[in-house]
This record gives C-alpha cells, sequence and structure tokens, in this order.
C-alpha cells in the first residue's frame, strides 16, 4: 500500500491514554503482592487467629484487598481510563458480582434453612428419643 | 471408560452403529429427507458453481452486513426446525386421549420439547437479535464496521457449531430430555448417562463463545466507533437498547458458561457439585442458572424495545416520545433483570422474605416496561401513522405484549406462583411474551430494514396473509394453555387421562396449524418478493427513514458511507432531510478496510469437532481438535494481509452510479 493512502488510515492502535507504569510502581505493587499473600499464609500454618472461620474471613479480606492492589499496579486502571469507561465497567462488574454473590448466598442460606433435613429435624428426633 | 478398551472404543469412543435411531420410524423418514435434500442442495451448488462464490463472498466474509444476513439465514433454518418440534408436540397432544398413547414414545417426546425449547431460544432468537444488532448498529451510527471484524465472523460460525451440533443429535444418538435448562439431578450421569445431556453442553458452551464475543464486538463498536457528534443520548434508541443487551450478554453469559462447565465436571470427571450424594446440591444449579436465564430474557426483548421504537417513529412521522425516559427505561431494566432470577424457583422453599424480595422487584420491571409502552402510544398519538406491514407488527406487539406482561406480573405474586407454576399457564405466559414480543418484534424488523438491505421491498399481500395467520394462529394456540393452566394442567405431559381437556387441545392444535399456515404466507412473501424484485425497487430511504441507516443506498456498499457522517441531532437523517442535506458528489477518497479470512471457518469447525468426540467419547480427536483449534489460532497471528483499500476510483464510480439512479427519480 502507497503512503498516500496509508496517510488517512486509521493504524493508530496505540492509544497513549494509558499509563504503562514505572519500574517503581511495578515493584511497590509486587511487594504489596507478596506481603498481602504471605500474611494469610502465616494465618493459615501458624494458626495464630485459633478460629478457622475468622481466619478464612481475614483470608477473604486479603484476597480482595490483593485485587484491588493487581487492578491499580498491574492493570493501571484508574477513573480516567478510556475516557472513564473502564472504570464504569468495573463498576458495573463489581456491582453484578456483588448481586450475584450475596443473592445466592442469601438464597442458598434459606433453601438450606428451610429444605434440608438438618437442625430443626435432628432437635426434634432427639425429643422424640428423649424418655 | 473402564479398564479395558477395544481398538474400536478407542477409535470411536462410544459411537457405535447403535447410535443411529433405526428403531425411530419418524427419525429414519426425517434422516432420509434430510439426505435427500442435502445432497439435492449440494449437487445444485456444485452445478451452478456457487461453492467458490459462498466461500468468497459470504462464508468467509468479516463485512457486518454479510454476517448479518447470515446469522438471519441460520434463525430462520432453525426456526423451522424448532417450529416442527413444536408442531408435534401439539400434535402429540392432541392425540393422547381416550386412552391413546399418540404417536410419540416417551424418550422421542422428552427430547422434543427439549429441543424446542434450546432451539428457539439459542438458535433462533439469539442468532435473530444478534444478527439485527450487527446489520443494522454500525450503519446507524455511522461506522464502516465493528470493532473487530474478524471476530464477529467467528462469533457467526461458533454459533453455527452449537446449533450443527443439536442438529446432528437428532441423528447421531440422543439430545437431552431434561427441559431446556438441564435441571440436575435429572441431567446429572446418573439419570442422563447417554449422549442426550452432551450434546446439549457442549452445544451450548460453543454456541456461548461466539455469543460472548459477539457481544463485546458490539459493545466496543458502540463505544468507539459512533459517528462525530453522536453522543450518548443522540444515539438512536435501538442502538441505545442493543448497547444494554450486549452489556447484558457479557455479563450473564460467563455464568452460564461456568455453571455447564461445573455440570460437565460432575458428568464428565465424576465431580459432585450438583449430585444429591457426596454433598453436592442441585438446587445450586438452578440458582446459577438462572441469574444467567433472567438476564438472557431481557437480552432477548431489548433489542426488540428498539426495533419498535424506530418503527414506531418511523410510521408515525414522528420524533420519538420521551426518548430520554426510553433510554433511562432501558438501564433500568437492564440492571433490574439482575435482581429477579428467583421468582423462576419461588417453590423452592426459600421461604417469604426471600420470595417477597423477589416477587416486588419483578413487579417493579414492570414500570419501566409500562413507561416503555406509553413512549410509543404517544408517539403515536395525533403523527401521521401509515400502516405498513412493520407498523402493524409493532401495533400487534402492543397488544399482545401488554397481556403476556400482566400475566406475567400474575406470576411474579408468589402465592399466585405456588397455583400456577410449572402449569400450562407458565407455558402461555412466556410464549405469549416471547412470540409477542421477540418474534414479532423480529417480523417488524425483518419487514422494515429488509428493503435496506437488498433494495427491494417484501411483498405486501403474502405479507399480510402472514400478520392475520399469526394474529389468529396465536391467540387460538395459546389461549387455550392458560385455561388448561388454570385447570392446573402440568408442561410436559405426554398423555392425558381427563377426556374434558381434549377439546382445548385440539384447539390449541388448529391454532398451532394456523401459525405453521403464517409461516408458510412468510416464506412465500420472501420468494414473491425475491422474483419481483424489480417492481419493488426502492431507492435509499423508502420509509422517510429517521435514523443514519437510510442515508446510505440500499443496499449500502461495502463501505456503508463514503464519508463519515457528522451528526446534530437524534433523528440524524430527519435531521439532515429537515436542513436540506446535500450528498457531497467529489472528493471520494480510498477507504481502508479489513479483509476476509478463513481463520474463523476453521476455527469453529473445529471447536465444533472437539465438542462432538467429547461428546462420544472419542479423546484423542478432542485432544487433536482443540490442539489444531490452538495452532490455528497462533497462525492466524501471523496473517499480516488483514487490511485492503478501496481505491478512490472505485469509491467515486460506485457512489456516481447512486447520483445517477437518485437523478432519475426512482
Amino acid at each position: 500500500m502507497s503512503d498516500a493512502v496509508h496517510s488517512h488510515g486509521h493504524h493508530d492502535d496505540h492509544h497513549d491514554d494509558h499509563s504503562h507504569g514505572s519500574f517503581g510502581s511495578y515493584m511497590i505493587g509486587f511487594g504489596l503482592s507478596v506481603i498481602l499473600t504471605a500474611i494469610p499464609f502465616w494465618l493459615v500454618m501458624t494458626g495464630v487467629l485459633n478460629d478457622p472461620q475468622l481466619t478464612g474471613v481475614v483470608i477473604m479480606g486479603f484476597a480482595a484487598v490483593q485485587m484491588v492492589v493487581h487492578m491499580i499496579y498491574f492493570l493501571h486502571m484508574n477513573t480516567r481510563l478510556e475516557g472513564g469507561w473502564s472504570f464504569m465497567a468495573l463498576m458495573l462488574t463489581i456491582v453484578l458480582v456483588v448481586i450475584v454473590l450475596s443473592g445466592s448466598l442469601w438464597v442458598m442460606y434459606h433453601l438450606n434453612n428451610n429444605m434440608m433435613p438438618h437442625a430443626d429435624m435432628s432437635a426434634m428426633q432427639q425429643m422424640s428419643e428423649m424418655p | 471408560m473402564s479398564g479395558t478398551l477395544t481398538t474400536t472404543q478407542m477409535i470411536f469412543g462410544r459411537l457405535t452403529w447403535d447410535a443411529f435411531p433405526w428403531h425411530e420410524p419418524i427419525v429414519v423418514a426425517t434422516f432420509v429427507a434430510v439426505v435427500l435434500g442435502g445432497a439435492a442442495m449440494v449437487a445444485a451448488l456444485t452445478y451452478f458453481k456457487l461453492w467458490g462464490y459462498l466461500w468468497k463472498e459470504w462464508f468467509t466474509s468479516v463485512d457486518h452486513k454479510k454476517i448479518g444476513i447470515m446469522y438471519m439465514v441460520l434463525g430462520l433454518i432453525m426456526f423451522l426446525r424448532g417450529f416442527a418440534d413444536a408442531i408435534m408436540m401439539r400434535l402429540q397432544q392432541a392425540l393422547a386421549f381416550n386412552g391413546s398413547e399418540g404417536y410419540l414414545n416417551a424418550h422421542h417426546y422428552d427430547q422434543v420439547f427439549t429441543a424446542h425449547g434450546v432451539i428457539m431460544i439459542f438458535f433462533v432468537a439469539m442468532p435473530f437479535i444478534t444478527g439485527l444488532m450487527n446489520y443494522i448498529v454500525p450503519l446507524q451510527i455511522g461506522a464502516r464496521d465493528v470493532s473487530f471484524p474478524f471476530l464477529n465472523n467467528f462469533s457467526f460460525w461458533m454459533t453455527t457449531g452449537g446449533a450443527v451440533l443439536v442438529m446432528i443429535s437428532l441423528f447421531l444418538g440422543e439430545f437431552a430430555q431434561t427441559g431446556w435448562l438441564a435441571y440436575p439431578p435429572l441431567s446429572g450421569l446418573a439419570y442422563s448417562p447417554a449422549t442426550g445431556v452432551d450434546y446439549y453442553i457442549w452445544a451450548l458452551q460453543v454456541a456461548g463463545v461466539g455469543t460472548t464475543l459477539s457481544g463485546i464486538n458490539l459493545i466496543a463498536t458502540i463505544v468507539k466507533m459512533r459517528a462525530p457528534g453522536m453522543s450518548l443520548m443522540k444515539m438512536p434508541v435501538f442502538t441505545w437498547t442493543s448497547l444494554c443487551a450486549n452489556i447484558l450478554i457479557v455479563a450473564s453469559f460467563p455464568i452460564l458458561t461456568a455453571t455447564l462447565v461445573l455440570l460437565s465436571l460432575d458428568r464428565y470427571a465424576g465431580t459432585a457439585f450438583f449430585t444429591n450424594d457426596f454433598g453436592g446440591n442441585p438446587m445450586m444449579y438452578v440458582n446459577l442458572i438462572w441469574i444467567w436465564g433472567h438476564p438472557e430474557v431481557y437480552i432477548l426483548i431489548l433489542p426488540l424495545f428498539g426495533v419498535f421504537s424506530e418503527v414506531v417513529s418511523t410510521f408515525s412521522g414522528k420524533r420519538l416520545f420521551g426518548y430520554t425516559s426510553m433510554v433511562y427505561a432501558t438501564c433500568c431494566i437492564m440492571v433490574l433483570s439482575y435482581l429477579v432470577w428467583l421468582h423462576h424457583f419461588f417453590t423452592m422453599g426459600s421461604g417469604a422474605s426471600v420470595n417477597s424480595f423477589f416477587g416486588i422487584t419483578t413487579m417493579i420491571i414492570s414500570i419501566p416496561t409500562g413507561a416503555k409502552l406509553f413512549n410509543w402510544l404517544f408517539t403515536m398519538y395525533r403523527g401521521k401513522i401509515r400502516f405498513e406491514l412493520p407498523m402493524m407488527w409493532a401495533v400487534a406487539f402492543m397488544l399482545t405484549f401488554t397481556i403476556g406482561g400482566m400475566t406475567g406480573v400474575m406470576l411474579a405474586v408468589p402465592p399466585a406462583d405456588f397455583v400456577l407454576h410449572n402449569s400450562l399457564f407458565l407455558i402461555a405466559h412466556f410464549h405469549n411474551v416471547i412470540i409477542g414480543g421477540v418474534l414479532f418484534g423480529i417480523f417488524a424488523a425483518i419487514n422494515y430494514w429488509w428493503p435496506k438491505a437488498f433494495g427491494f421491498r417484501l411483498n405486501q399481500f403474502w405479507g399480510k396473509v402472514s400478520f392475520w395467520c399469526w394474529q389468529v394462529g396465536f391467540w387460538l394456540a395459546f389461549t387455550p394453555l392458560y385455561i388448561l393452566g388454570f385447570m392446573g394442567v402440568t408442561r410436559r405431559m405426554r398423555v392425558f387421562d381427563d377426556p374434558s381437556l381434549h377439546i382445548w387441545f385440539i384447539i390449541a392444535a388448529v391454532g398451532a396449524a394456523i401459525i405453521a399456515a403464517g409461516i408458510g404466507a412468510m416464506l412465500v412473501q420472501f420468494a414473491v418478493s425475491i422474483w419481483k424484485r424489480d417492481e419493488l425497487k426502492v431507492e435509499g430511504d423508502p420509509w422517510d427513514g429517521r435514523t443514519l441507516e437510510w442515508a446510505t443506498s440500499s443496499p449500502p456498499p461495502e463501505y456503508n458511507f463514503a464519508f463519515t457522517p457528522v451528526v446534530y441531532d437524534t433523528d440524524t437523517w430527519a435531521d439532515m432531510k429537515r436542513n436540506n442535506y446535500q450528498r457531497p458528489l467529489s472528493g471520494y477518497q480510498a477507504i481502508h478496510m479489513p479483509s476476509s479470512t478463513g481463520a474463523g471457518v476453521i476455527l469453529a469447525a473445529l471447536a465444533t469437532l472437539c465438542g462432538f468426540s467429547l461428546i462420544w467419547y472419542i479423546w484423542w480427536l478432542a485432544g487433536l481438535s482443540f490442539v489444531g483449534m490452538i495452532a490455528v489460532a497462533i497462525g492466524h497471528t501471523f496473517n499480516y494481509k488483514r487490511d485492503f483499500y478501496i481505491p478512490a476510483d472505485v469509491v467515486t464510480r460506485t457512489e456516481e452510479e447512486r447520483t445517477r439512479i437518485l437523478a432519475a427519480g426512482v
């Protein structure tokens, strides 16, 4: 293809409105990720909290923070990227994921409570077995 | 899968001669007809030397318009298959009374109702709306193609691959007998050991890749490729509803994929996600599949709401009433559609608090939908209404859909749902909204945009015959189901004991026959219109259209617009006509376009082959085709012949030809 026609082709597939990060920012991200991974490991290996449920919740918290770190330092997310579209997409994703997860937990918890023959039934059974 | 595999099992998995249903005369007869018809078509294509033309101009094309038309053809073919299933069910239910078993055995009947649902949703409605969006959206926003033209071609062929797998199941093995959402534990290996559910899983997984990718593609197109001046609030309503539908696709189809992956792990790897034993929970499947399933309903209807908005505004000769409220209503529906999924399983036992929450959110959805309906009515109010075919379908939609919507609100009341769930009332309700909304919308769109795509109108007489057959047939076929539902008749029944129900099933069957006549009339309409295309010829803008797709010629040139239009108002084309827009007649430049490629066809064929071999446990072929897929995908990245330029003199010639036609004043 000649230069004349090339001049108005849109070959600018490299829009420079996103930053690509610096060595420093990558290292900060890496450091944070290592710390955020090491602490949960330490919690599980040593069992300091002495409560598996609490440990689980804390690990989930660290995982959530870890995700934010990855998005900021490795995916270079910010509110201005692609004219705000990326951020908007992220917000919508978060809203939907929250709806799906919390809704499923809620629904399944109630189904379990109502439909599964456990707590109440076994209590009743114990009662009937009582002399 | 036992320790000792024979050589045949190594090579063919569980595929044997017995896989072909020799003992089912209906299937054998169908097979013979298909083979003869297929052979005749292959012979004709070879005789007229059309293979090269089809391959070069259509199959490998990345032009969004050709891909859109191919989607519509796929939808039409699968529509005939899905409707054949419907007729078979209606006939069976009309016959199986007074001790008669009907003509379908349970094994066959269960496959028929499953295939009907799967085909109508995934391989009729989805290809139709994707085809419409593909064809119209880039034209409406003044773009030359979609953002990722190759991906578009690949998406189409993946969807086709899924459809091919469903069709193969007709003659090789069996299809699922589980109902269209394949609830476990019935769809688990213990209760469905044969190939049926595997066909279901892999057909949907292969097609799902196509659907998701085309969703991403169209979002990127709408966000990034609008003509200068077209801010979001100046976008045509069809583009808006397409944007929302595609966001729903991208956000919900991964849930379907993940759910089906878990089901396939249960079936293939012996996990216990959805089994009754080993701590599995089938109710989790129902929960997950409806988190996808409800948004899917809105994926289907939203683009058609857009179609009706365009049609009503055009044929009332007015700007759409309440454009802004229309946009906000669409966005509201988009978000709300994620908050209602539990209404599909009120009776599973979530209890009062959960049920009332989801009942109320469901009723809330009818508010934005009602707002839309009033907007259409107010658009018609004091408009100069022209009752052309698209407008007739739009008015029929408003009447039909409103009744379907109201029965939906009835079902949204949990206590009422406990009485009506799983009954024919539900079947009547969702056919009322899907036929009255989605299908009528597709027919409106086909009649409205056919001249755009082919340069001639559709025959009006046969269109009207089809329209009236559909209206009469629809109500005859589905009103009895409402009544039967109130009497407590459950869905998916094959044989009936109570003779007093018989008359309603006969009426429903008569209705289905009238609908069949309507479909026949539509095919005649297409044939007659193509036959008499010279008499029906139109210029670029036959309906006095309002949006940008009518600004270019009909059919549009490969590059859509010689110059990218500049937008100042919603209803851009109406605005341009009002301001005496003059078509530029010189200064054409070369236009940069994407090149055709066969990679999409090859990739999708390999994916289909991979799915097929997984269904039949032909592991070596599954591995081979998967590796082949990756190799072709990587190979395609080294294809640097991705674009070309339409030289300026070709553009000039095309545009001058149009100038001549316009001057002749056709």
